[in-house]
């Protein structure tokens, strides 16, 4: 019984690549190709952009051959946890200072784990605030406030 | 003697008050980290990579290497006490060295590393000593065309040795490559693939890309999969290995030297590589082949050795050549570039205190290494049982707060996440992150290689099969790729990337 195509591992692998090489390959149209002896800016891109294309036909190919099924279940979960995570601690960082973005942080990324308990999480954010603080702040100079209040700019 | 006198200057750098401090903060930092279970050397390095940025070159690439290595020995302690190994190469360690643990022979397993790892640190840093130079005086004649097929070579390389498929391999160089176009174009200025992005003109950062692919994927991997380990961190008494075990383990600890220098030295090839062969080889060589896997100690200090010798004497094609030999490597090169070093063969003669003084914090660390790890290794036992709940946000709050500090903007932040995404996506579909990062690293030198080649040569491809080094380099890397094809070897490769990577 061979997977559907959602879960064939290597059909999805092979367009993934074709997907990048098409688009690397489109979006470096818009750069001068030159001639092989003054190679211009859009030449290795476009190259490489076809050869990924090609490695990308070839891995679908396979896939479709063999009928390799993704291993295991998606962490979609946890994947989706995480990400939002760093993604607000970038945010947070330019308009409320480290530590409000730390703490966002840590709890947010431990809420993606299997078990979750809030006194162990509150003491861990604490910990991580004095270690960034310590090692970021004072032990490298880096020129973050702590607390801020900046959403006018 | 030429190497003397250089090794007295690089010591001279090496043992200054400063540099031996970041040389054992980098082996405390790389091994306390290391030791965590689920942390390997990449995801360790690309962790504490900014920590090192404000420290002059030479300061940050001898606490990198000790970081590195530090790293990897803690890899192993994880590997033989938990089964749980950070990376392959550590992979090969837990067969045996779990096994001795179960039988309640931790203690014996831990010295045993570490002095098998001290062993071939030492011998291959000599190699590297003498070695070196000579790999750096033949590469100056080296031209564009020698260059760019040597690193296709090295990419090449790297494709075949990682584990799974090929074409796959492939694809993600490729993929690395594209990735490392990203920015100012050096021939023309015209930004390529940086969509606007102010952040994106100098490319992507790039430990924006070894966080993400290395931490961030990994962590929801580990989070989104189930397993209870069993770990016997109690067990560690007893240290000292018996006189009977000093003497099973000499002479696999020499051979697993030998193999890992070689193999360390040529480019592409991992550790993995070598620890594996250096297993495979004590298990032909043993009267009794059997008892491998059950807790033979040469199949502890065989690939802990080749495992430290390859990981020292990858530094010969990194520092000569300017071509990384792992991924690992290639985190060494981008830390050196945004140092604004160029590597390359030049290195050794306009910084020759940075390749001497690291060659020399090479043999201080690795003794550092031994003398901290024999009497600390109840303490890494006890770290070993840090529950990863309390580890993964820990992870993210260095990589995010490292990544955030290279240009004080969230963007770097955001492009670490994309990337993480893209990293998961990759790994559930069985596509290595290795040759991606090796791609990465060398593709605006490959790129820039081939240009200046072709601008010679008015053209012609023909300039990379006539002048005879890029040939041999250009037929070196065919017949690999052929061997790859044919069906016989190819089996023999799948069974043997199976093994190590159980």
């Amino acid at each position: 019984m061979k997977p559907g195509l959602l879960d064939n591992r290597d059909f999805l692998a092979g367009l993934l690549f074709a997907a990048f090489g098409a688009g690397g390959f489109w979006v470096a149209l818009a750069y001068p190709f030159g001639d092989l002896q003054q190679m211009g800016p859009g030449f290795f891109p476009r190259a490489l952009g076809l050869i990924l294309v090609g490695f990308g036909l070839v891995t679908m190919v396979r896939g479709l051959r063999s009928g390799v099924p993704v291993e295991g279940a998606w962490g979609w979960f946890p994947l989706a946890m995480l990400t939002a995570a760093i993604v607000a601690f970038g945010w947070l960082m330019e308009h409320v200072g480290l530590i409000p973005s730390l703490v966002v942080l840590v709890v947010a990324s431990a809420y993606a784990g299997k078990e979750f308990r809030w006194l162990e999480v509150a003491i861990l954010a604490g910990v991580m605030c004095a270690m960034a603080a310590g090692i970021f702040i004072w032990g490298l100079g880096l020129p973050y406030p702590l607390f801020a209040f900046e959403f006018g700019r | 003697m030429d190497v003397l006198s250089n090794l007295a200057l690089g010591f001279g750098v090496a043992l200054t008050l400063k540099n031996l401090a970041y040389c054992f903060l980098g082996v405390f930092l790389g091994t306390l980290i290391g030791v965590l279970p689920g942390i390997g050397p990449l995801v360790t390095i690309a962790m504490l990579l900014p920590i090192t940025f404000g420290l002059d070159p030479v300061s940050s690439l001898i606490m990198l290497a000790g970081i590195f290595y530090g790293a990897q020995y803690g890899g192993s302690t994880t590997a033989i006490l938990v089964n749980m190994p950070g990376e392959v190469s550590s992979a090969v360690t837990a067969i045996d060295g779990y096994q001795m643990a179960r039988q309640g022979r931790a203690g014996p397993a831990l010295a045993t590393a570490a002095m098998a790892s001290f062993v071939g640190g030492i011998l291959s840093t000599l190699l590297v000593a003498f070695f070196g130079p000579l790999v750096g005086r033949w590469a100056l004649e080296f031209g564009a065309a020698e260059y760019f097929s040597l690193m296709l070579m090295g990419l090449v390389f790297s494709a075949v040795l990682s584990h799974g498929d090929l074409v796959k391999a492939l694809a993600m160089v490729a993929i690395g490559l594209l990735l490392g176009i990203v920015g100012t174009d050096v021939t023309s200025g015209l930004p390529r693939f940086s969509f606007g992005i102010p952040e994106l003109l100098d490319g992507v950062g790039f430990t924006v890309v070894a966080v993400g692919l290395f931490a961030v994927s990994e962590i929801v991997l580990n989070l989104a999969r189930n397993e209870k380990v069993e770990v016997f961190a109690k067990d560690v008494k007893n240290l000292m290995p018996t006189w009977a075990d000093m003497k099973a383990a000499a002479m696999p600890t020499l051979r697993g030297t030998a193999l890992g220098s070689f193999f360390g030295a040529l480019p592409g090839i991992t550790a993995s590589v070598a620890a594996f062969s250096a297993y495979m080889l004590e298990k032909k060589l043993a009267k009794d082949p059997s008892r491998f896997g059950h807790g033979a100690i040469e199949g502890v200090a065989a690939p802990e050795a080749a495992n430290n010798a390859a990981a020292q004497t990858h530094f010969i094609p990194t520092l000569t050549l300017g071509i990384p030999a792992s991924a690992v490597m290639a985190l060494m090169l981008g830390a050196l570039t945004m140092q604004g070093i160029q590597p390359g063969p030049q290195v050794m003669t306009s910084k020759p205190e940075l390749f001497w003084g690291l060659v020399a914090s090479m043999f201080v660390g690795n003794t550092l290494l031994l003398i901290l790890n024999l009497p600390l290794v109840g303490l890494w036992a006890r770290l070993t049982q840090v529950p990863y709940r309390w580890l993964f946000p820990a992870i993210l709050v260095f990589a995010c707060v490292g990544n955030f500090s290279l240009n004080n903007s969230a963007m770097d932040v955001y492009l670490c996440a994309g990337i993480g995404v893209l990293g998961y996506v990759f790994a559930k579909l069985d596509c290595q992150p290795a040759p991606l990062i090796l791609g990465y690293v060398l593709g605006p030198m490959l790129e820039e290689n081939l240009r200046r080649a072709l601008l010679m040569s008015e053209g012609s491809f023909a300039v990379f099969v006539t002048r005879p080094i890029s040939l041999a380099f250009l037929v070196v890397t065919a017949l690999i790729l052929l061997a790859m094809v044919l069906p016989g070897l190819r089996r023999r490769r799948e069974s043997a990337v199976e093994a190590s990577a159980g």
